[in-house]
């Protein structure tokens, strides 16, 4: 049963929410220990929900009926605060942390009636492509269609635990260069990324304050759609978060597409990218074309497809070196005796608890953020952006949306990953990093299998153009299926 | 801009910088990579930006304030609630100097 169709029954009282709950939770402590999607389960606290919601939907029916999310489980990934629960983005540094509020996007959710189950697994801070740089003591999330292969990142646990699951479930990711387009692509699952600042990023435990945007992992559009609706909109605790109110991306959902104009990018199609990924993409493109009646062209997108990956690895990293800053053994998180000067201490609790990628990304923005080489990597890369946003806007004057597949590679194998290099592994996010360093939004949605893996096919809109963008993913969805 | 050659020296400054101590092995391996990896991204030189302005947010964002009132903030017992280096209701740190 889908989201939504259990969300209805819940309404009409056909289905126990606390049942739904406990089978949900038994399959994911079951589960768990083999495939490592979630950080931690909050059993009590989602059963404690449920009885509670159960008491409302009992006390006043005509309440909880009007609950968008009435007792639909929702896993949160484990960069997004929730109070109570401990919050530690997959970091050792973050131990302990457990915040005395939710995100915005958390309480938006319970207040339609969402059942938090607990917090999913991810790269440390969301430095990584594969959901395998996790940080010290966490385990690996492995991909349900192959357990030798990584879920993809960074919201590793969101993408595979939506894959895997059997219950009624929607997850909320949170992408700064791909990471819920990525997963969803490697596990042939819906992810929903919106423009930036459409979501308050209010909780969101930072990575890259200019590029962080929070978004849904789901089995179909829809679903992922209906959550994305709940959570979008202004938020003043966000100073980020934009003004104009979210369209309805419901109501329009079922509208022809006809006509619609569809750039496909030459660049993600050649060289480098894995051919059978690449001819998943084109059926799902001549599908609709010929059952939806889309019109298609061929376009290069030079620019991005060249510049994308070091603009975006440079500002990100530069931020994200700042971010971190703030994460020295005082106030939350991992603290050991207070020994030494503040120099002396924080150095220690840094050096110990932070994990590999996470030190690499914080030297290499430290260096280019430093006096003299400021304005050569940082400014530049900031300037080089605004390049790379108008590359795209030209598009959006004759298109409607811009294809291409989500990723160059199927899910790989953990062996495979260990042999890349750190820069190798930056190139990975070749297809996914124009998009999300413009602030477009975009969708991966299930298009087919490649070496008997999902491929995904990434579709990107101008920005605020969610209600289109969603429009199209779940036709395009219905033209493949 | 030329661009510096990453030594021992330079990486040993930027990681003091970061407050953070590297072992041997990691200086060794970051050493390489971080000359590898700032080698690639320099590419971003063959573009002319001189004219450019930079975009430090992807969307257009203008001054956003809120109304100058007084709101409902954490309390003492919120804030340090997720510390065990506390005193007398204020936070204990270590040693300035």
């Amino acid at each position: 049963m889908n989201a939504i169709e259990f969300v209805q029954k819940a309404q009409n009282a056909e289905i126990s929410v606390v049942e739904h709950t406990h089978k949900i939770l038994e399959e994911i402590k079951k589960k768990n220990p083999a495939y490592n999607h979630f950080n931690l389960i909050a059993e009590d606290f989602a059963i404690k929900q449920a009885e509670e919601l159960e008491k409302q939907i009992r006390q006043n029916p005509e309440k909880a009926k009007s609950l968008k999310l009435l007792g639909l489980p929702v896993s949160v990934k484990d960069c997004i605060c929730v109070k109570g629960i401990e919050s530690r983005s997959g970091s050792k540094i973050l131990s302990g942390y457990k915040p005395v509020f939710d995100a915005t996007v958390v309480a938006k959710a319970k207040e339609q009636g969402a059942i938090i189950l607990g917090k999913t697994s991810q790269d440390e801070f969301g430095f990584g492509s594969f959901g395998t740089n996790t940080g010290i003591d966490f385990k690996k999330p492995k991909n349900p269609h192959d357990v030798s292969r990584a879920c993809g990142g960074s919201s590793a646990g969101a993408g595979g635990f939506t894959a895997l699951t059997e219950f009624s479930h929607i997850a909320l990711g949170e992408s700064t260069g791909g990471s819920i387009a990525c997963p969803a692509s490697f596990c042939g699952v819906v992810g929903l990324t919106p423009t930036y600042g459409r979501v308050s990023r209010y909780g969101l435990i930072d990575y890259a304050n200019s590029l962080d945007k929070i978004g849904t992992i789901a089995k179909s559009t829809k679903e992922a759609a209906l959550l994305l609706q709940i959570i979008s909109g202004n938020d003043e605790k966000d100073a980020t978060s934009l003004k104009n109110p979210a369209e309805n991306y419901i109501e329009n959902l079922s509208s022809p597409l006809k006509g619609m104009k569809i750039a496909v990018i030459r660049e993600f199609f050649g060289k480098g990218i894995d051919s059978g990924a690449s001819k998943a993409c084109w059926s799902a493109l001549k599908a609709a074309e010929k059952t939806l009646g889309v019109k298609y062209e061929e376009v290069s997108l030079p620019l991005n497809a060249k510049y994308a990956i070091p603009a975006y690895y440079l500002i990100a990293m530069a931020e994200a070196s700042t971010n971190l800053a703030k994460y020295c053994g005082m106030r939350y998180g991992m603290e050991e005796e207070l020994k030494g000067n503040f120099d002396e201490y924080f150095t220690s609790v840094r050096s110990k608890f932070f994990g590999e990628e996470a030190k690499r990304r914080i030297i290499l923005g430290t260096f280019t953020r430093m006096a003299g080489f400021r304005d050569a990597y940082y400014l530049r890369a900031m300037k080089l952006r605004t390049l790379l946003i108008e590359e795209y806007a030209k598009l959006f004057k004759k298109f409607d949306l811009i294809v291409h597949p989500t990723m160059p590679v199927v899910a790989p194998k953990f062996d495979d990953i260990e042999k890349l290099t750190p820069l190798e592994n930056y190139m990975m996010d070749i297809c996914t990093m124009p998009a999300n360093l413009a602030g477009l939004p975009h969708a991966s949605i299930p298009v087919g299998k490649s070496r008997n893996m999902p491929v995904g096919l990434m579709l990107t809109a101008s920005h605020l153009q969610e209600a289109r963008l969603i429009r199209a993913a779940n036709a395009i969805e219905g033209a493949c299926g | 801009m030329p661009k510096p050659k990453i030594d021992a020296k330079l990486l040993e400054s930027v990681a003091r910088n970061s407050r953070i101590s590297l072992t041997e092995g990691e200086s060794r391996k970051f050493l390489k990579e971080m000359q590898e990896i700032l080698d690639a991204f320099s590419k971003i030189d063959e573009v002319n930006v001189e004219k450019t302005r930079p975009s430090f947010q992807p969307v257009e964002l203008k001054n956003v304030m809120r109304d100058d009132a007084a709101k409902k903030c954490l309390t003492q017992e919120e804030a340090l609630s997720n510390t065990k280096h506390r005193e007398k209701g204020y936070f204990r740190g270590p040693r300035v100097v």
